[in-house]
C-alpha cells in the first residue's frame, strides 16, 4: 500500500476551530481517547485571526467517519467540520529532504528535482536539501525515486485542502456540492 | 463598579441564581473565598472535595439545576476529577471553579500546581482556564449556558490567583455577549423524521419504549406517560430513569439490563420496535451488542447527535429535546389516526390517513391496529412472563439471616412514597433500584455511567440540600460507606439530616458475586469484616444516630426511629446476609438471551 497516497480508508477533513489555546490539545485528546487514528494533522491560522483550521486526514477504518465528526462536533470551540472528498479538491503538501548527492549522483538528483519542479535549498559537499510541494501523490512519487540515491533525512508536513471551484461561478465560492459542511449542531 | 476578579466571580455566581455551594477552601482559591463572607450564597464546608463534587451531583439530580463546587488548585482540584467523570457520563449540570496558581507560576511546577484544564479535557463538557479578569462574568455565563444546554454536563472554571485578586469594571454579559461560535445544540427533532417514527410505531407489533436519564434532563416525565398511555406501548426505565415513569403504571416493566427483570430485558430482546430515548444503548443494557434485540427496529431520540448510531444503528434517529420530540411524535401520531383520547376518540371527525383514504373515520377503526387493542397478544405475554419470573428472595422470620431486599422493601414501606434515594454502586445499588417503587421523577439519585463507590453519602447530602421537604435516604454498601462516610461530619455541622441504611454484609459485595459465580469460589481481597469498623461508634462520633440491626425483626423499629429523627443524621448498620446474590443477572459478554433468573424459579422446570 501506498505509504502516502490517495487511500480510501483516508477521510480529509477541514475543521475551523476558534484560535484559542488548548484547542489542538483538545481535538488530539479526542482522537486518542476514542481510539481514532489521525493519519496527518496541520494547523495554521485561518484568514479570520479568531479561527484556525485544521486539516485532519483520518483513518476511517480506526471508526466511521460519521462518529469521527459528531464526536468533533461535540468540542465547544469546533465551529464547522467540512469533509473534503479527494476528488473534488485540491490537496497540497510540502516535502524538504536531505539527500545524499555526492559527485557522482549529484547531477541525477539535480535533473529530477527539476523535472518535479521542486527547489534546492541547501548544497553540502555530499548532500543536498530539496524542498517539494504539490498534490500528496505527486510527493510520493518523487519521494520513491529519490529513495534510490539514500534519503538521510525527510520531513512532510501533512496536507492542506480546499475545495475544488466549480468553474461555472465566478464569484469564487466554492460550488454546493463539492463540499459536506457540517455546521455547528449539538 | 470596580470589583476584584473573585468578587466578579461571586458575583457572577449570584447573577446565575446560585443559592448553594460545596467546596473547601485552599492556597490559590483563598482570595475568592473571602467575598463568599457577603454573599447571598450558602457555601457548605465539605471534609474533602470528592465530597463537594458528588453533593453537588445529587444537588442537580434532584432539582435539575445546576451543582456548584468549588475547590483549591493541585490536589483540591484532582480531588474533583472523579465527581466530574460522574458527571460527565450521566450528563449532569455541575460547574466546578478550582484555583490556579498565578499566571506568573503556570508552568514552574509551582506549589499545588497542576493542569486541570489538561486533566479534565476528557471528562468535562468543557472547561475555561481564564488569564484575563475581565473574562470572568462572561466565562462563567458560558459555563453556566454550556453545563445546562443541549446534552447537559460538568464544566470547570480554572481561575488563577493574581486574576482572583486583579480588579476589573464589573458587567453582566447579555445572551449576545457569550463567545461560544461553535456550540448550537439541536433541540427540536426533524419533522420528516418523526413522521417517519410515527409510521414505524403504527406498524410494530412488539414495540418497547427505551426510557433512559434523557427524560429526567429533559423534563419529558409527563410527555413520556401521554406517548406510553395514548399508544399503549410498555416502558422500560434503565438505571439512570428509573421514577421517569413509575413503576406502579400498568405499561411498567421495570429495569432492564445486566441486573434488570426476566420481563424488561426480554422484552427489548423480543420487540420488533425499540423506541430509544434518552438513552443511549449502555453495554450494561444491550449485553453483547450483536445478539442485542436482534428483530427490532429502532427509532433513537437523542439530544447528542454523537450518540446515534454509536452502539446500535437506528432506523430513524432523531437529534432533539425528548420532551419537543415526543410532543411532535404524539402530533404526528395524530395526524397517523391516533386518537386524542380514548374519551375523545368518537367526536373528533375524520383523521387526516382516512380523509386521504376517502372515508370517514369510524370509532374504532384504528383500534385494531393502534393503541391498545392491537397490542394486546403482545402485552399477554410480558403478563406472562411476569407472573413466570418475578423479582423473588427468601427472608426467614426471626433468627434467619438478615436478607439485603428485606430491608429494601422494609424501607420503602415505611417512608414517605416519594422519599429521595441515593446509592452508591454495587449489589446495595441494584437491591435499591430493584426493589423500590419509584413513582416519582427525580427521586433517584445514583452514580449510573461511572460506577463510583462512594457516591451514596455525599449525593445523598446534596439532594437534601436541594429538596430539604423531601425524606432523603442513601441506600450504602458497607464498602462504600468507607469511601466517602467523612461527609457525615459535614452533614452533622450543616444540620442535614439525611439517613444513611448500610446494608453491610461485611464484603464488596458484587466483586464476591462474580468471583463466587465466574472465579470458582477463589474470593479474592473482598472481605471487609462486620464490625471493622464500628459503625455505630463511627456513626455516632461524626453526630450522628447509630443504630445496628441484625434481625428481620428489628428492621421496622429502627427505619421508624430514624424517620422520627429530624436534628441530624441516622446511620443504620444493617447486618446482611453475605450469601445473597443480585438475581437475574446477564453474565459480561452474554447475550441477553442468556439471562439468569434466581435458581428458585428454575427448580423444576428440568
Amino acid at each position: 500500500m501506498n505509504m502516502y497516497g490517495t487511500d480510501q480508508h483516508h477521510h480529509t477533513l477541514t475543521v475551523v476551530v476558534e484560535n484559542k489555546s488548548g484547542v489542538l490539545a483538545r481535538v488530539a485528546s479526542l482522537f486518542s481517547r476514542r481510539g481514532y487514528n489521525i493519519f496527518s494533522l496541520a494547523v495554521a491560522p485561518s484568514d479570520n485571526p479568531k479561527f484556525s483550521r485544521i486539516t485532519i486526514v483520518v483513518d476511517v477504518e480506526s471508526a466511521p467517519l460519521d462518529q469521527i465528526i459528531k464526536q468533533l462536533d461535540k468540542l465547544i470551540p469546533v465551529v464547522s467540520i467540512t469533509e473534503l472528498d479527494p476528488a473534488r479538491s485540491r490537496e497540497r503538501e510540502l516535502l524538504l529532504a536531505t539527500v545524499a548527492a555526492g559527485p557522482e549522483s549529484r547531477g541525477q538528483v539535480i535533473q529530477l528535482v527539476g523535472v518535479f519542479e521542486g527547489k534546492i535549498v541547501d548544497v553540502g559537499p555530499e548532500h543536498l536539501t530539496v524542498m517539494l510541494a504539490g498534490a500528496p501523490t505527486k510527493l510520493d512519487d518523487f519521494e520513491d525515486l529519490v529513495r534510490g540515491y539514500g534519503i538521510v533525512e525527510m520531513q512532510r508536513t501533512g496536507r492542506v485542502a480546499l475545495p475544488m471551484l466549480d468553474r461555472a461561478d465566478h464569484r469564487g465560492h466554492p460550488a454546493p456540492g463539492t463540499a459536506d459542511t457540517t455546521e455547528k449542531a449539538g | 463598579m470596580e470589583l476584584t476578579g473573585a468578587q466578579a466571580l461571586i458575583k457572577s455566581l449570584e447573577m446565575q441564581h446560585v443559592e448553594v455551594m460545596f467546596g473547601l477552601p485552599g492556597g490559590a482559591i483563598l482570595p475568592v473565598y473571602d467575598p463568599i463572607l457577603d454573599s447571598s450564597i450558602r457555601h457548605i464546608l465539605v471534609r474533602h472535595e470528592q465530597g463537594a463534587g458528588h453533593m453537588a451531583q445529587g444537588y442537580a439530580q434532584v432539582t435539575g439545576r445546576p451543582g456548584v463546587a468549588m475547590a483549591t488548585s493541585g490536589p483540591g482540584a484532582t480531588n474533583v476529577v472523579t465527581p466530574l467523570a460522574d458527571a460527565y457520563m450521566d450528563s449532569t449540570p455541575l460547574v466546578v471553579v478550582t484555583g490556579q496558581v498565578a499566571t506568573t507560576a503556570i508552568g514552574t511546577d509551582a506549589f499545588q500546581e497542576s493542569d486541570i484544564t489538561g486533566i479534565t479535557m476528557g471528562i468535562t463538557k468543557h472547561n475555561w482556564l481564564i488569564t484575563d479578569v475581565d473574562d470572568i462574568p462572561r466565562v462563567v455565563a458560558e459555563a453556566f449556558h454550556v453545563a445546562t444546554t443541549g446534552r447537559p454536563g460538568p464544566v470547570l472554571i480554572d481561575i488563577p490567583k493574581d486574576i482572583a485578586q486583579s480588579t476589573m469594571e464589573w458587567y453582566w454579559p447579555t445572551p449576545g455577549d457569550l463567545d461560544l461560535p461553535g456550540y448550537h445544540p439541536v433541540t427540536e427533532g426533524d419533522p420528516t423524521l418523526i413522521a417517519e417514527a410515527a409510521e414505524l410505531l403504527l406498524a410494530a407489533e412488539r414495540p418497547v419504549i427505551y426510557a433512559g436519564g434523557g427524560i429526567l434532563k429533559a423534563r419529558a416525565a409527563d410527555a413520556l406517560r401521554e406517548l406510553a398511555e395514548r399508544t399503549g406501548i410498555p416502558v422500560v426505565t434503565t438505571l439512570m430513569a428509573r421514577g421517569c415513569f413509575p413503576d406502579s403504571h400498568p405499561l411498567c416493566l421495570g429495569m432492564p439490563g445486566m441486573h434488570g427483570n426476566y420481563t424488561a430485558v426480554t422484552a427489548m430482546q423480543k420487540s420488533d420496535l425499540l423506541i430509544a430515548l434518552g438513552s443511549r444503548f449502555d453495554d450494561r443494557v444491550t449485553g453483547r451488542v450483536n445478539a442485542f434485540a436482534p428483530e427490532a427496529k429502532v427509532i433513537h431520540v437523542d439530544i447528542d447527535p454523537a450518540e446515534h448510531n454509536k452502539v446500535r444503528r437506528a432506523d430513524v434517529a432523531i437529534a432533539g429535546d425528548c420532551r419537543l420530540v415526543i410532543e411532535e411524535l404524539l402530533l404526528a401520531l395524530e395526524a397517523l389516526g391516533l386518537s386524542h383520547s380514548e374519551a375523545t376518540r368518537g367526536g373528533r371527525g375524520g383523521y387526516p390517513s382516512d380523509a386521504v383514504a376517502g372515508a370517514p373515520a369510524a370509532p374504532g377503526t384504528f383500534a385494531e391496529r393502534f393503541p391498545r387493542e392491537g397490542l394486546a397478544p403482545w402485552r399477554a405475554q410480558l403478563g406472562e412472563w411476569q407472573r413466570r419470573f418475578p423479582l423473588v428472595y427468601d427472608q426467614q422470620p426471626g433468627a434467619g439471616p438478615l436478607k439485603p431486599q428485606f430491608v429494601i422493601e422494609q424501607l420503602r414501606d415505611l417512608t414517605p412514597e416519594d422519599t429521595i434515594v441515593a446509592s452508591g454502586v454495587g449489589q446495595h445499588q441494584m437491591f435499591a433500584s430493584q426493589w423500590w417503587q419509584f413513582d416519582h421523577p427525580y427521586t433517584w439519585v445514583n452514580s449510573g455511567g461511572l460506577g463510583t463507590m462512594g457516591f451514596a453519602v455525599p449525593s445523598a447530602i446534596g439532594a437534601k440540600v436541594g429538596r430539604p421537604d423531601k425524606m432523603v435516604w442513601a441506600v450504602d454498601g458497607d464498602g462504600c460507606f468507607q469511601m466517602t462516610a467523612q461527609e457525615l461530619v459535614t452533614a452533622s455541622s450543616e444540620r442535614i439530616p439525611v439517613k444513611i441504611a448500610i446494608l453491610n454484609n461485611a464484603y464488596l459485595g458484587m466483586v464476591r458475586q462474580w468471583q463466587e459465580m465466574f472465579y470458582e469460589e477463589r474470593y479474592s481481597e473482598v472481605y471487609l469484616s462486620p464490625d471493622l469498623p464500628d459503625y455505630v461508634g463511627w456513626a455516632e462520633a461524626m453526630g450522628c444516630v447509630g443504630i445496628r440491626v441484625e434481625s428481620p425483626d428489628d428492621v421496622a423499629t429502627a427505619i421508624d426511629k430514624a424517620n422520627s429523627v429530624d436534628d441530624r443524621p441516622v446511620v443504620i448498620d444493617f447486618r446482611t446476609d453475605a450469601f445473597e446474590k443480585v438475581f437475574p443477572m446477564v453474565a459480561a459478554g452474554a447475550s441477553n438471551d442468556d439471562i439468569m433468573v434466581d435458581p428458585s424459579l428454575t427448580r423444576g422446570d428440568g
